[in-house]
């Protein structure tokens, strides 16, 4: 921001703080240093009125609470002032582990947006009189939100409640489909991004992964178009969608193989041809289907017939690999 | 950052109240280190903020800052003693960051994370209302996280059980543990691992077992930290090429392995030709057979007629004929 421009809202921020008058845009043009002056012309007025606005819109954008209205009924046109009990951050005492937990905290953020609010976050907290020490070595370095691009747009819609429309490519399908959605948020679930919202073609909530969807996602219609359920829990929508039903799964293993597939099972002793039956527990038999299978003939499925069939499936497709090579 | 003007104004904003709540006064270069910028720049913007002040403007309205040597104090606020509230993006980044924080395992601060939670959920106000549009869950079922932290912090050596899925097998080692990341939802300890004299990065959801050893971890210097900014698999160079053509649903083998030479094929509809390099081909093997069909190998062709025929003898397990290839037939 050129030093000029900076200097005329640092000014004006003071001006309208020290006062409890609503200003009016007249007398702030006589006195804040930096406006263009009355000199009775409409281009001088004109430029005075664009620059004024541009001004209130970036100080309103950064969260400063700039209020509009008249002091008294005598007054004919609307003013503005800062009320400084909505300006100022609340008094805040952070022990320095409390601190030192917030330094840690705010370096999660990857995406541009979230790190940079977070960067603000902590240069206010200073502000307030917090050592936050950011130096500090914790030999632990969490990532949240790297690598989805889908994720500012999305985010951006849910905070501001507007309409987002984006092209979704589901796995199974020849092509991207167009979706309309009220967004309700986002939401990172064992790893995974997710948007979670009203899909407004099928009237029903849904999730949709954010590594699916294709291009940038458009936001449509006002802000504050919506209300996400009162109630809402991110997180148990999309752990009630993806978690699903956990099934039992009964295996033969040759001993001493399927040394990964033991890890998380429960052994059932031997069956009558000196193999290990194993008993495991799975909410996506699909991948469970796909592991099984990887073990050739060490692993025999014995029940459910399903998962069974699944694996019977893909050694089929598998077993036809020699012919097209 | 996306907004350097914006970053300015908040810092022009903040430098006022951090002056004042530091009454004794800081040195310049530690104020530039507290604000991310700097030193010049932190110049500029004390001198920008000596022209700011009341309306009036005279040399008493104005801000007024007094520099004794390097250090830097203000006498004169002209009214900025507090900082601007949080922005809901802001008070977004601490929240649901504090949060994530309560939900990982193992986290020795927990109650600190938990009261600063509290005090910087009052502080935030109105703009934590609307906190609401980000949420984190994360799997918190890894036992091992605990005593990899205990054993970081107190810099001690750590003793591993740790499974190697490429190779289906459980294997013991001793590791000088380095760093803990969290990257896509799983956890992974860098480690200078003895047996192997290298760097290595172990998942944590493959820890069979873990203990702290009594002994200090003394990774040696030449143990370098890996970059992990582009994924945790690293290509292998020079390593010999396997050709595969992906379906759809396997596509996202693309983005998960180091893999070149991509390009979109008629057959499959919506697949990928793709060309990963490595030196293992036990693990192309696994890696293949555990895509059930949606992956297929061009090349080598050794591989494809090993991985089919291994599927057509646990097919014959099953009770089922598989077609029998030329090969077969020949």
């Amino acid at each position: 921001m050129a030093a000029k421009r900076a200097e005329r809202l640092v000014n004006l921020v003071i001006a309208l703080l020290s006062t409890r008058q609503y200003v009016t845009a007249a007398r702030i043009r006589a006195t804040v240093p930096g406006y263009e002056a009355d000199d009775g012309s409409d281009r001088a007025d004109e430029a005075f009125k664009r620059m004024f606005e541009r001004d209130k819109a970036e100080l309103r954008e950064m969260g400063v609470p700039l209020e509009t209205g008249r002091t008294s009924v005598f007054d004919t046109e609307d003013g503005y002032r800062i009320a400084r009990a909505d300006y100022e951050l609340p008094e805040i005492r952070l022990t320095g582990e409390e601190a030192a937990a917030v330094g840690l905290a705010l370096r999660l953020w990857e995406s541009a947006q979230l790190a940079g609010a977070a960067h603000s976050a902590l240069v206010k907290l200073k502000a307030a009189g917090i050592d936050v020490d950011s130096s500090r070595a914790i030999p632990l370095q969490p990532r949240l939100d790297a690598g989805e691009p889908a994720f500012e747009p999305c985010y951006a819609a849910a905070r501001d409640r507007r309409k987002l429309e984006f092209d979704y490519q589901r796995p199974d399908e020849d092509a991207p489909t167009r979706r309309h959605v009220q967004p309700w948020g986002v939401v990172a679930w064992h790893g995974r991004w997710y948007l979670v919202g009203l899909d407004l073609d099928r009237q029903a909530p849904r999730q949709y992964r954010l590594s699916r969807v294709v291009g940038t996602p458009k936001v449509t219609g006002p802000a504050g178009a919506f209300e996400p359920p009162a109630d809402l829990d991110l997180a148990e929508v999309v752990a009630r969608q993806v978690g699903g039903q956990e099934q039992l799964v009964v295996v033969r293993a040759r001993p001493g193989t399927a040394i990964g597939l033991r890890r998380h099972a429960v052994p059932l002793g031997p069956a009558d041809d000196g193999d290990d039956r194993l008993e495991l527990r799975t909410t996506e038999p699909g991948a469970l289907a796909d592991q099984i299978a990887a073990y050739g003939d060490d692993v025999l499925v014995e029940a459910p017939a399903e998962v069974r069939d699944a694996v019977i499936s893909r050694l089929t497709r598998l077993a036809a690999m020699g012919e097209t090579a | 950052m996306t907004h350097p003007g914006t970053d300015r104004m908040t810092r022009l904003l903040a430098l006022v109240p951090y002056l004042t709540a530091r009454p004794e006064g800081v040195a310049v270069a530690e104020v530039a280190r507290d604000f991310g910028v700097t030193e010049r720049q932190l110049r500029s913007d004390l001198e920008l903020l000596w022209m700011c002040g009341l309306p009036g403007y005279g040399p008493g309205d104005l801000i007024d800052l007094s520099f004794e040597g390097d250090r830097v104090r203000v006498t004169f606020t002209a009214g900025m003693v507090r900082p601007l509230r949080l922005t809901t993006d802001e008070a977004v980044a601490l929240v649901v960051a504090l949060r994530t924080l309560l939900e990982l395992p193992g986290l020795a601060e927990r109650e600190a994370v938990s009261t600063a939670l509290a005090k910087v959920s009052a502080a935030a106000g109105h703009a934590a209302d609307h906190v609401t549009p980000v949420a984190v869950s994360v799997d918190a079922r890894e036992e091992a996280l605990a005593v990899v932290r205990d054993g970081l912090e107190r810099r001690r050596a750590l003793h591993l059980h740790y499974y190697v899925p490429t190779r289906d097998e459980r294997t013991e080692r001793t590791v000088d543990p380095m760093k803990l990341h969290y990257v896509d939802g799983k956890w992974y300890l860098e480690a200078w691992c003895r047996r192997a004299e290298g760097v290595r990065l172990f998942r944590l959801d493959r820890v069979d077992d873990v203990v702290v050893l009594d002994e200090p971890a003394a990774a040696p210097p030449q143990a370098h930290e890996r970059d992990v900014e582009n994924g945790v698999y690293q290509p292998e160079p020079g390593s010999p090429a396997v050709r595969l053509r992906l379906s759809r649903s396997a596509r996202w083998v693309a983005d998960y392995y180091p893999v070149d030479e991509v390009s979109p094929v008629e057959a499959p509809a919506g697949g990928l030709a793709v060309t990963v390099r490595t030196a293992d081909l036990a693990w192309a093997r696994r890696l293949v057979a555990s895509l059930g069909g949606e992956a297929v190998v061009d090349e080598p062709a050794g591989l494809a007629r090993e991985i089919a025929a291994d599927a057509r003898a646990a097919l014959r397990r099953y009770g089922v004929d598989a077609a029998p290839t030329p090969a077969d037939a020949g």
